[in-house]
């Protein structure tokens, strides 16, 4: 059973899994701070009182949730050339290079579930707080950035931080276009080394450890940010 | 745009490419559908058990649902498929290895259940916390012993305030029974793939995947909606406010 589990193994791979954790943590970040601010757009444009802004937007949220992650990879991975070809309006022109186009795959992705969770926020905040950003002169922009935002924001961090965490994991998905995330490094030397047992149950060890501290301390927040509060 | 290639003959199996296209679906709904009867069934026990006030039954309910949620899908379908049949016992890894039918299916369906059974778990936990004490208190106040109050009260009334979010779960193991294609099932995605890679056709075939994901998803959303609409407790507001 575990008797001839070779610790070796997973010693002399640390550095290659460290890269590929770096991988990872990087898309994870960069695709969150996308998602978030493509999302905040999308969550504008769905609450805006103007159809044309507030239909397309919509649109994108629901199709893009009604499909699995690993279908939007297999789209971006195929649309990215042909759209990079199209605007440099060279034939030959080469792709943006695998971690900018899972970057473009995962912010798109993880924009439309972060819309949602923005705007749920969005309207979470009293409509009064609305009314008396105007009434006192502020304009769609000053309302939005200076009182709306601000408080709406406060409300959603632990659920953002959530919905982050859950990114990371998904993060290992980019596995199917072959690049070396954390989950890539492990399985590429596993089958180099014929040591999948233990490269995967270490894989899985350490995306536990992140994850479980990381949930952790989402919930402590969740519980500072509750206290005053109904 | 040239959906002729659908009924061109495929490259195997003797039929056309459409075959490949309706195989697809055919393996996502297997999949999902049968590790959703899994995870619903898994997940009812394990919120239930979260939700109990003994804490040795409490506490194996909370270590599963931590385990299984903080570990990529991908990875543990590997783990599942890989893992599994190296470390369990001798006889049993050789079956896992040589005799089991159709193993990347079983092992998919396996994963996606045990997988989404923690997430169930914490719908139905929440649904049960959302109702107020004082169902239970009363439940309990007129005679009902514990598993009764549960039976008759507290989950009759929890099952209808989670359908919404449990919708959202059946969806979301629609959705992941796509990473089965990592083992190998040829379910919608990787058959969408399949026909790209030998037909050329990438953008029309994409197109047919993700119109099929999404009518799938439209239709559960459609019929949830009818159910919870259905299924909706006379002067209850419900709708699950979580927590």
């Amino acid at each position: 059973m575990f008797s001839d589990f070779d610790f070796e193994v997973i010693v002399s791979a640390l550095p290659f899994l460290w890269e590929g954790m770096m991988f990872s943590l990087g898309l994870t970040l960069l695709a969150m701070l996308g998602g978030i601010f493509l999302g905040t757009l999308l969550a504008l444009m769905r609450l805006s009182p103007f159809k044309i802004l507030s239909y397309p937007a919509g649109a994108y949220v629901n199709l893009i949730r009604s499909i699995p992650l690993i279908l939007v990879i297999f789209w971006f991975y195929f649309l990215i050339p042909i759209a990079v070809k199209n605007i440099s309006g060279n034939p030959y022109a080469a792709g943006i290079g695998p971690f900018y186009s899972a970057l473009i795959a995962f912010t798109m992705f993880e924009a439309a579930y972060y819309c949602e969770i923005i705007r749920a926020g969005i309207q979470s905040v009293p409509r009064g707080q609305v009314h008396a950003a105007y009434a006192l002169g502020l304009n769609y922009r000053q309302a939005t950035t200076l009182v709306i935002l601000p408080q709406a924001f406060r409300n959603m961090i632990p659920i953002l931080l959530t919905t982050s965490i859950i990114l990371f994991q998904d993060t290992s998905l980019v596995y199917v276009v072959g690049l070396t995330d954390f989950m890539g490094a492990a399985s590429k030397i596993a089958r180099r080394d014929g040591r999948l047992v233990e490269l995967y149950l270490f894989a899985a060890l350490i995306y536990f450890i992140i994850c479980f501290t990381a949930s952790y301390f989402v919930k402590r927040l969740q519980a500072r940010y509750n206290v005053g509060r109904n | 745009m040239d959906f002729s290639f659908l009924n061109q003959p495929a490259f195997s199996g003797g039929g056309v490419y459409l075959d490949w296209v309706i195989s697809g679906v055919k393996w996502t709904l297997l999949v999902s559908v049968l590790g959703w009867i899994i995870a619903f069934s898994m997940g009812s026990v394990l919120g239930v058990l979260r939700t109990s006030p003994v804490w040795w039954l409490r506490a194996p309910a909370t270590v599963y649902v931590e385990i299984f949620r903080n570990i990529p899908l991908l990875v543990q379908m590997f783990i599942w498929y890989f893992v599994v049949p190296e470390i369990v016992p001798k006889f049993m890894g050789d079956w896992l290895k040589t005799k089991m039918p159709m193993p990347e299916f079983w092992n998919a369906v396996l994963c996606l259940g045990f997988y989404t059974a923690s997430r169930v778990a914490e719908q139905v936990r929440s649904g049960i916390q959302s109702i107020p004490r004082g169902q239970t208190n009363a439940a309990l106040a007129m005679g009902l012993t514990l598993p009764q109050a549960y039976r008759h009260v507290l989950l009759p009334m929890a099952y209808r305030i989670i359908i919404p979010p449990m919708t959202t779960e059946f969806l979301t193991i629609f959705k992941n029974s796509s990473v089965a294609l990592t083992i190998g099932v040829l379910e919608l995605t990787a058959q969408a793939r399949q026909i790209s890679e030998y037909t050329f056709r990438t953008f029309e075939i994409f197109i047919i995947a993700t119109i099929i994901y999404a009518l799938i998803t439209l239709t559960v959303t459609f019929s949830m909606r009818w159910l919870e609409h259905r299924a909706r407790v006379p002067g209850y507001i419900g709708g699950a406010s979580g927590k």
